[in-house]
């Protein structure tokens, strides 16, 4: 009986102690419904997430938007892009200057810089590195003690992380590593053709696995003809023919250094088992290192001891002195201490958890475009006033992006070179409505493309003379999409008046092969037929999934679909090799979806590939657009347009759609967030005072009500 | 006892390798490995060479059902079907797509899921049964009636609409808990506050119809008519006697989810954002990692059967009546 007392009165104290400790920081702090401790609340500490955890944080298998936010502020490539410079410019990062090029013959002399595309056979990047740069601290640079290693569980337990200064040879391993059968680069396949020797790597290294495939193969033991060691400090790429865009590569994780050692640390089973990996815990130079990666719940940056001398950009644009993005010029970064990631899966959550200040920046959903963004009468994006009474600041930028509606070249009715397809293509191009298209289905957030360049990437040209004449005309000083009138009369011409075979009397049926699978898409899909009904053109869905839908366009079976591209550079050729010959999708597995084929544009294409960006160049690209305007392989689409939201304590924010490693520019006013999150945080307890005085009201009588009926009873059985 | 725990044990396991055998169908016929390649290496610069070269390191270039090229047993043992079928009965359940160990993934994100679905299980059981004790004791007054169009209305709303509404005017407009997130440690308890709240509160509406038709069956039966006449107060009837005969059809409809609560919720952890094995199969198959959907179906398929056989079990402990034969 008193053992159970005790055992019982130790329970509740547990119990009290748990509701205690639960309630705690609700009694304590004033901010009840704040999802962080008060731990960094007054220091540079940004807060962000992530909506789903990213796959791979190996540089040399990373390649998406996701996963890009955390490894660009750890590994440092050669080269970035200057953080305000418009146009994008690339500068020295992990090297001290921009690599020296030089041109070489067959015998492997070099050439002058002016020698002809014919003459050069290869490109020679020499790259000097800054001196003195050292990793993060990490426990592969310490000895390992291998009895102890099972009791490791996470990288935190390693006494004593060392660190060690950065060589030209790590960089040359992350190369070699691009080739590794096991690490499946997604940039392989693409740096074969550059490259010298990487192919025949990758054979190496292929055999050498076979012979034990679980081990660890030493890289430095396998020589890439490609790549050379000068120095310490310096090493040098050769590259197949001329390629002038290997420079924006060189800006990319994919080139990042890699210590052989850390390679090696991370190929013990004991770690494997543990998850802990190269591909879950990145190490580099950068100015942040991954403290915490628990990708189910929270990932955090944390400021790296060891990062070398860095500063903020003393040079920009003309507007960004008065928007105060120079106010900061010279200050050694970065200005965080520490990044937190939180997992949010949902926008709902995200956006509420934002307005509370509880998130520093935010995108903005359709589910909140409303609430956030009106637009002026000039068509013009601003801030509601609520927002901008919370102190809001909202960015916008066009991304280098292009989203497309594709004809299958291939295809005997819509594809091909022939008078027929193309003004059947052109008459389409006209009746797709792709200002309905933002204004209805993307809260007018994108513009309509005229061609397959955005804004921002060279050869892009505004105004009249960059307008797309098939679809457009030039009317008060702005792009007027042309009539239905004129698209029936291409129609027409084009052997189809009314929508029908001139000569069968057959109505055109068209096929719309797509991956819609979305709650919104059945409206989308709606609204295309309309768009192809204005001329009388049927329009039939051909929904599937994602798998047989790259089936289709593999074997060349679609015939009209939807695609997209985001550059992965800023240069032209990252989008017009999309509609190179040699690059079709059938047949060649390459990223010409449209299967599109024209020599004229082929050699123009060519030409101007190699070409620095001039007037020349500038010149060549008219041409390619007048080629593909006229031809009209896709429906030019929109290029859509990315809404930031910042608080007013975030400062140094500017859209750079090509650097990776931008917060490192980033610096908070802790003190004013603290403030804003107190006063839009206060409880309202009023509603739990009049939820308990309704319960009463509710459980009062529901007690009268028990009583009386057993004293009912009693007196029942008294009488 | 033991034999018919045996034996049962022994039916689940064609019922297991019948799971087995559908999901392998569905994320390895279905849906090839080349698909899965496709998916997994993203849109830009896949060549068929690295399709073949991730198919290679996964194992997943071997035939699926019969190897030809090997001999013997080989033939059978060397094939995706039996190497992946044989790693899902040793609860092996192998690396996901991004290279992550799914057996310790599952390991570290129960814990969440339990941390709602527990206080919710246990709350709302609780809080099911003592209303609709009282609307049994309340019947043929306007508090009974007042009581099932509330819980009509309550069950009529989407659960969704719960989780929004309650993060919306709980966690927007009053500020009082976290709308969403997760801390490990009793500053869990703040987190998951709102959540259970939310999940009690949407089970409501069907939970007390439920239990209230099971106890207003009791109610006409002999043993309470005789538990009146010998004078015990209502309360004592209803709380006691009425409660403990109709544990059995409560046992049912509870024991069998006990195991169930493992998997966690695909919605409510979604949108509270936490880390529970609801939400890693939510993520999964929207990545269409398969390696994970099949190890969570395969693992609820087994969870399932330990649920039933609990309930068989439990019959036994709460009416003496029952014999496990």
């Amino acid at each position: 009986m008193n053992s159970n007392r005790v055992k019982r009165c130790g329970i509740s104290k547990w119990l009290l102690a748990a509701l205690l400790y639960g309630l705690f920081p609700l009694l304590a702090s004033a901010n009840w419904n704040s999802p962080y401790s008060e731990e960094g609340v007054e220091s540079q500490v940004l807060y962000s997430s992530f909506s789903g955890r990213p796959k791979h944080l190996d540089p040399a298998r990373s390649y998406s938007s996701n996963e890009y936010t955390f490894i660009g502020q750890i590994y440092e490539p050669p080269l970035q892009y200057h953080y305000l410079k418009r146009p994008y410019q690339l500068e020295p990062l992990g090297a001290v200057e921009m690599p020296k090029v030089t041109y070489l013959d067959q015998q492997g002399d070099p050439l002058p810089k002016d020698a002809s595309i014919e003459q050069i056979v290869y490109s020679l990047y020499e790259i000097t590195l800054r001196e003195g740069v050292q990793y993060q601290p990490h426990p592969a640079f310490s000895p390992v003690d291998e009895v102890l290693l099972d009791r490791m569980e996470q990288l935190s337990d390693f006494p004593q992380p060392g660190s060690r200064t950065l060589t030209a040879d790590d960089y040359i391993y992350q190369i070699k590593r691009l080739a590794h059968p096991a690490i499946h680069s997604p940039i392989f396949g693409l740096m074969t053709e550059y490259i010298v020797g990487l192919q025949g790597l990758r054979d190496q290294l292929k055999e050498a696995r076979k012979e034990s495939p679980e081990q660890w193969l030493d890289l430095r033991k396998f020589p890439l003809e490609g790549v050379e060691r000068v120095d310490e400090q310096t090493y040098r790429i050769k590259i197949k023919g001329k390629y002038p865009q290997f420079l924006y590569w060189l800006a990319m994780p994919f080139f990042a250094p890699m210590p052989w050692e850390v390679e090696q640390f991370y190929e013990r089973p004991q770690l494997k088992q543990k998850n802990i990996t190269l591909d879950w815990y990145p190490v580099g130079t950068g100015p942040f290192m991954l403290t915490v990666n628990n990708p189910n719940r929270k990932m955090v940056l944390e400021r790296n001891p060891n990062y070398h001398a860095d500063f903020y950009p003393n040079e920009g644009e003309a507007t960004d002195q008065a928007q105060g993005l120079l106010e900061d010029a010279g200050q050694p970064i970065p200005f965080l201490d520490r990044i937190e990631f939180s997992l949010e899966k949902e926008t709902i959550p995200y956006w509420n958890k934002f307005l509370q200040g509880y998130y520093d920046a935010s995108g903005i959903s359709s589910d909140s475009f409303d609430q956030a963004v009106q637009l002026s009468g000039s068509g013009e994006a601003q801030l509601t006033p609520e927002m901008e009474q919370q102190g809001m600041r909202l960015q916008t930028s066009v991304s280098t992006s292009i989203y497309y509606m594709g004809f299958n070249m291939a295809d005997p009715v819509v594809g091909g070179t022939s008078e027929r397809a193309r003004k059947l293509r052109q008459a389409i191009s006209i009746v797709v409505d792709y200002e309905e298209y933002i204004s209805i289905f993307a809260n007018g957030r994108g513009i309509p493309a005229q061609g397959p360049l955005p804004a921002g990437i060279f050869g892009h040209q505004a105004g009249e003379a960059g307008i797309n004449p098939t679809v457009y005309r030039w009317q008060q000083g702005k792009p007027v999409r042309r009539s239905i009138d004129e698209a029936k009369a291409l129609l027409v011409d084009a052997g189809y008046p009314n929508g029908r075979d001139a000569e069968s009397g057959k109505p055109l049926t068209l096929y719309f092969d797509v991956t819609a699978s979305g709650p919104d898409d059945k409206a989308r899909m709606d609204w295309y037929r309309k768009q192809f009904e204005k001329i009388d053109l049927q329009l039939v869905i051909r929904n599937t999934d994602y798998n047989r839908f790259q089936d289709k366009m593999l074997n060349g079976s679609a015939q009209i679909f939807l695609w997209g591209w985001n550059a992965d550079y800023p240069d032209p050729e990252n989008f017009l090799f999309l509609l190179y010959g040699p690059n079709a999708k059938m047949e060649k597995n390459g990223e010409n979806a449209a299967n599109y084929s024209n020599p004229e544009f082929d050699r123009l294409f060519e030409q101007m590939k190699n070409m620095e960006n001039s007037p020349e160049r500038q010149q060549v690209i008219h041409q390619i657009m007048a080629i593909l305007q006229d031809d009209a392989p896709w429906l030019w689409g929109f290029h859509p347009k990315n809404f930031g939201l910042y608080h007013r304590w975030y400062r140094n924010t500017k859209p750079n759609l090509m650097a990776n490693n931008t917060l490192k520019y980033a610096r908070l006013d802790p003190v004013e967030r603290n403030k804003m999150r107190k006063e839009w945080n206060d409880p309202v307890l009023w509603p739990l005072w009049g939820g308990g005085l309704l319960m009463m009201a509710l459980v009062v009588p529901a007690w009268l009500g028990i009583r009386r009926k057993e004293r009912q009873s009693l007196r029942v059985e008294v009488k | 006892m033991l034999n018919y725990i045996l034996r049962r044990i022994l039916y689940a396991i064609p019922i297991l390798v019948g799971v087995n055998l559908i999901t392998f169908f569905l994320f390895f016929v279905v849906n090839t490995p080349d698909d899965m390649a496709r998916m997994q290496l993203g849109m830009k610069h896949v060549t068929p060479e690295a399709i073949d070269n991730w198919k290679q390191e996964r194992g997943y270039d071997r035939p699926l059902f019969w190897n030809d090229a090997a001999a013997g047993a080989g033939q059978a043992t060397e094939t995706l079907l039996y190497s992946e079928s044989t790693k899902l009965f040793r609860f092996d359940f192998g690396v996901a797509d991004d290279g992550r160990d799914i057996g310790g993934d599952i390991r570290e994100r129960m814990g969440p899921s339990l941390a709602i679905a527990v206080p919710t299980f246990i709350l709302g059981l609780m809080a099911n049964i003592t209303f609709a004790l009282l609307m049994v004791f309340f019947r043929a007054t306007y508090l009974e009636l007042s009581g099932v169009v509330l819980t009509v209305v309550l069950m009529s709303i989407s659960g969704l609409f719960y989780i929004i509404g309650g993060q919306f005017v709980v966690g927007k407009l009053m500020h009082l808990v976290p709308i969403s997130g997760y801390e490990s440690g009793l500053d869990a308890f703040r987190f998951v506050l709102l959540p259970v709240a939310i999940g009690v509160i949407s089970g409501i509406g069907s939970g007390v119809r439920w239990y209230r038709t099971i106890f207003l069956e009791e109610m006409g039966k002999d043993y309470v008519r005789t538990a009146r006449a010998k004078g015990l107060p209502e309360g004592r009837v209803l709380f006691h006697h009425v409660l403990r005969n109709a544990m059995i059809p409560i046992l049912t409809g509870a024991v069998v989810v006990l195991p169930l609560l493992f998997m966690g919720s695909l919605i409510t952890e979604s949108f509270f954002g936490i880390p529970g094995l609801g939400s890693y199969t939510i993520e999964a198959i929207n990545a269409q990692d398969f390696a994970i959907v099949r190890a969570m179906v395969f693992l609820g398929a087994v969870l399932y059967i330990i649920g039933l056989l609990l309930t068989d079990l439990s019959y036994t402990l709460v009416d003496p009546r029952v014999r496990l034969s």
